[in-house]
């Protein structure tokens, strides 16, 4: 057997270092480059993994539509005082559900999982770095929505006489919105997992997620919603991305039944990147790979 | 010699509990260090404190001249570890997985060649969920190596193994020392200590014991060989430093062939026990292999 030997090893991670910075603790972080390429294996692995759970697959992608064919065929025609069908403000809200489902209820499963089962302590005694793994899942939650999203509208497009923008911009509104969305809310999940402290404890997140699918308007127009109630759901996320959705799948006239009267993308955007970055901030102070019953 | 990892004054508690209470070891280079020790003595946490995946409560922990609690990636790069048992990412295959592992360092061994390393090489589309204990607990250790590590943490790695997969396992570790690795092994198998260690650590109640290599541990080169032996329906032992002598003096008196004879020194095993016993009693004399048996004993 040819093992490398020790002294190559030393000599090549020397090399790599750089262009690392270095924490408080004196402890070198590994330089972007290296969290990136790392990040790309880990999205590659957790894409995979993703397609291989067969079970959750069904589940993940027949949610959205059998939601969407319900509340089509219970709530129909125009929302009053406006040019938009019942059906495009679901399908809007739709995806805001999946990207709740996909980030924080299966994420926060899956994590709390991996520290149950001692899969992070082992990557944590690799020289993978932290965020590498936090790109990996965000990636995943990103594959699984667009994935989610492009069946749902098929479905909606062909039985619910969803119609799609045919211009670039509101495209181009969408892919920066799904991004940012899905980034603010998987780091949020990966916060999350750290309350799910035993393998059947995931009923801890249930609620809170529940709550926020409502006061966010996934399952009820959210002009509608009681104004106090609206103010708190303007606090998280999930608020500003559906309603980057409807400014992109609504006619723009929807825009006045909006709170602001406007589709405020500029405030959405601030929103949303100020929630990736405290999720981040809250990732890398909190997470733990290590299992409550593991010492 | 260098040394790959030193240990001064090495403490952990859990409450008021103490689980490592002053642990000293040296482990050098290119060396197969075995620590020894029941359930509960603290080997996990030690190695745990030297993977750098614990904290400690006091003393001073140098492995490849890193203190482990301010270890970065560049450390980690250098060091292999395989945990106690674990069932993670059952969705990949054994050839995936050795890849995915391999990339998070930045140079590492051929996948293929790592894999077939471990004996796994027809087993490398395989989903991992499918493997039997052996098979995974092989999995575990090349996910350890992919990335030529100098020193290498493996914990109680051959727990539910057969004994042919034992063997071919040890022959494994036997060909990465070949190749310079440093090994810590933790172990409950005495014969696999033996087998494989060039000095074992026996460590009982916080405390390490003894270390010596394991055919001095706990004074075993010098001591008494036990000469047992059928004589009047009667199963006879005696204890003798002149075992050749003893034997000659009964073969005269037999006449010849000596009736179920055996010469055996102390097992690592007996020794082993020895040493914990007497750890637990908190005397050495009053281990339960010191006490004089009457001829007859079955041993």
């Amino acid at each position: 057997m040819s093992a490398m030997t020790s002294g190559q090893t030393v000599e090549t991670v020397g090399a790599v270092t750089g262009t690392g910075t270095t924490d408080d603790a004196g402890r070198q972080r590994a330089p972007w480059s290296e969290v990136w390429r790392i990040g790309r294996v880990r999205m590659r692995v957790e894409v995979l993994q993703l397609t291989r759970n067969t079970g959750l697959l069904i589940y993940t992608f027949a949610l959205p539509v059998v939601m969407l064919l319900l509340f089509g065929s219970i709530f129909r025609g125009k929302i009053a005082g406006t040019d938009a069908t019942y059906q495009q403000v679901y399908a809007t809200g739709m995806i805001g559900m999946c990207v709740i489902n996909g980030a924080l209820q299966n994420l926060a499963y899956q994590v709390a999982t991996e520290r149950h089962t001692r899969a992070l302590k082992r990557l944590r005694s690799t020289p993978m770095p932290a965020v590498s793994y936090f790109l990996g899942k965000v990636a995943s939650v990103l594959a699984a929505t667009l994935a989610q999203v492009a069946v749902m509208l098929t479905v909606g497009v062909a039985v619910m006489g969803l119609r799609l923008p045919t211009s670039p911009g509101p495209w181009l509104t969408f892919t920066w919105v799904l991004l940012l969305g899905c980034t603010a809310c998987s780091l949020l999940g990966i916060g999350l997992s750290g309350l799910i402290r035993s393998e059947n404890g995931s009923a801890v997140v249930w609620l809170p997620i529940m709550v926020l699918q409502f006061i966010s308007g996934v399952f009820i127009v959210f002009s509608t919603l009681p104004k106090p109630v609206q103010e708190i759901g303007a606090v998280f996320p999930v608020k500003w991305l559906c309603q980057g959705m409807r400014s992109v799948f609504l006619p723009d006239s929807f825009k006045y039944s909006e709170p602001a009267g406007s589709w405020e993308h500029g405030r959405l955007a601030l929103v949303l990147t100020a929630w990736c970055v405290v999720g981040l901030v809250m990732c890398l102070k909190t997470f733990t790979w290590r299992g409550r019953d593991d010492g | 010699m260098t040394t790959a990892l030193r240990v001064k004054g090495l403490r952990k508690n859990y409450g008021d509990a103490a689980a490592l209470d002053g642990v000293d070891l040296d482990v050098a280079a290119g060396e197969i260090f075995a620590l020894l020790g029941p359930n509960g003595a603290g080997k996990s946490t030690a190695v745990e404190i030297l993977e750098g995946l614990r904290s400690r409560d006091g003393g001073e922990v140098s492995v490849l001249g890193v203190d482990p609690a301010a270890a970065d990636y560049r450390w980690r790069a250098r060091i292999g570890v395989v945990l106690q048992e674990a069932r993670d990412f059952t969705m990949l295959r054994v050839g995936e997985a050795v890849r995915q592992f391999g990339a998070y360092y930045p140079t590492h061994r051929d996948p293929d060649e790592v894999i077939a390393a471990v004996g796994l090489t027809e087993q490398t589309r395989t989903l991992t969920s499918r493997l039997s204990g052996g098979q995974r607990r092989r999995l575990d250790v090349a996910l350890g190596i992919v990335g030529g590590p100098e020193l290498l943490f493996l914990d109680e790695p051959t727990t539910g193994f057969d004994p042919a997969a034992r063997r071919q396992f040890w022959e494994m570790i036997r060909s990465l020392r070949t190749a310079g690795t440093t090994i810590l092994l933790t172990t409950h198998y005495l014969d696999e200590a033996e087998a494989l260690a060039d000095r074992v650590g026996v460590l009982a109640k916080g405390r390490l014991v003894e270390v010596a290599s394991p055919e001095r541990l706990g004074g075993r080169d010098h001591a008494q060989a036990i000469v047992t032996w059928d004589e009047d329906g009667r199963r006879c032992e005696e204890r003798t430093a002149e075992p050749t002598r003893f034997i000659a003096e009964l073969s005269t008196l037999f006449r010849g062939e000596i009736p179920g004879l055996s010469v055996v020194r102390p097992s690592l095993e007996d020794i082993y026990l020895g040493l914990i016993g007497s750890q637990e009693t908190g005397s050495p004399e009053a281990g339960p292999q010191e006490t004089a048996k009457p001829e007859g004993s079955a041993r």
